[in-house]
């Protein structure tokens, strides 16, 4: 799926990470590695995205709670490692509607001074879940870059209390 | 390291200005950022440049246009490391209180949009 004439991003997130791209697209893939920094907006229950990220496939932003709740789900669109990947994001009820549909988009570029930079762009967002989601972003990419530059996360604010 | 330039960057009422503008609408030009601003182009592209050194403005072209997004992820940062451990609870209900008494609907520029 090609555009013309780019969308305007709603929000572009950007981190830059002592670490490798490997490791970074590793933490886009790896649930397991996806389960140490993807925190909800609200819940303490930790969030991963799981899909064979090929693209047409689906993907599906799943609580790792008992009944794996999709909250999120879309296709992959673009899926070039360790570099680019692009996928659709809807609510699980307007799925089918592609119209509905927004579209992430990561990058992830080596620097000269060693830094990878994290992009994280989304376009085409509904008001809504712009003001539902956009919160959510960086402290899902904070956590991300803590994770990879120590090997562990910051405490939750409940721990810490 | 880099938070010594988020500090820094943040030290100016007009890079705070700038990036209230940014959070009312995120993605603009910088003719559209002047026109909230009382200096020249030059200045304002300085603390631009400020901002995005400091990566709390992130810049993507689109065609010819220059569109600067606000970056919340290094203010993210300093809140998990220097507010969220710090009773977080207590320092809300104070930052309530504050506001109500002092009439103030909230500190941030809002919008009036959802």
């Amino acid at each position: 799926m090609t555009t013309t004439t780019p969308a305007k991003p709603s929000f572009v997130y950007v981190s830059y990470i002592q670490t490798t791209p490997e490791k970074v697209w590793q933490a886009f893939m790896d649930t397991d590695v996806m389960a140490k920094y993807w925190v909800g907006p609200t819940s303490e229950c930790a969030r991963v995205n799981v899909s064979d990220w090929k693209p047409g496939s689906k993907w599906e932003h799943q609580r790792l709670d008992a009944a794996r709740t999709v909250d999120i789900c879309g296709k992959v669109v673009e899926c070039n490692p360790p570099k680019r990947l692009v996928y659709t994001w809807a609510r699980p009820s307007e799925a089918d509607d592609e119209s509905k549909h927004s579209r992430v988009e990561i990058d992830i570029e080596q620097r000269i001074d060693g830094l990878v930079r994290l992009t994280v762009s989304h376009i085409d967002l509904d008001a809504q879940m712009l003001a539902g989601i956009s919160g959510g972003w960086p402290a899902v990419l904070s956590n991300l870059k803590t994770l990879l530059e120590t090997g562990h996360v910051l405490p939750r604010v409940a721990a810490a209390a | 390291m880099d938070i010594d330039k988020v500090f820094k960057a943040l030290a100016d009422p007009t890079r705070r200005r700038l990036l209230d503008q940014l959070h009312s609408e995120s993605g603009q030009t910088l003719g559209a950022l002047c026109e909230h601003m009382d200096m020249t182009r030059q200045a304002v592209t300085q603390h631009l440049q400020l901002l995005e050194a400091a990566n709390l403005v992130a810049v993507v072209w689109q065609g010819r246009e220059k569109l600067h997004y606000i970056n919340p992820v290094p203010l993210h940062e300093i809140h998990t490391r220097w507010i969220a451990k710090f009773e977080h609870g207590r320092l809300d209900a104070l930052h309530n209180l504050k506001q109500q008494l002092e009439g103030k609907e909230d500190d941030n520029d809002n919008p009036g949009k959802t």
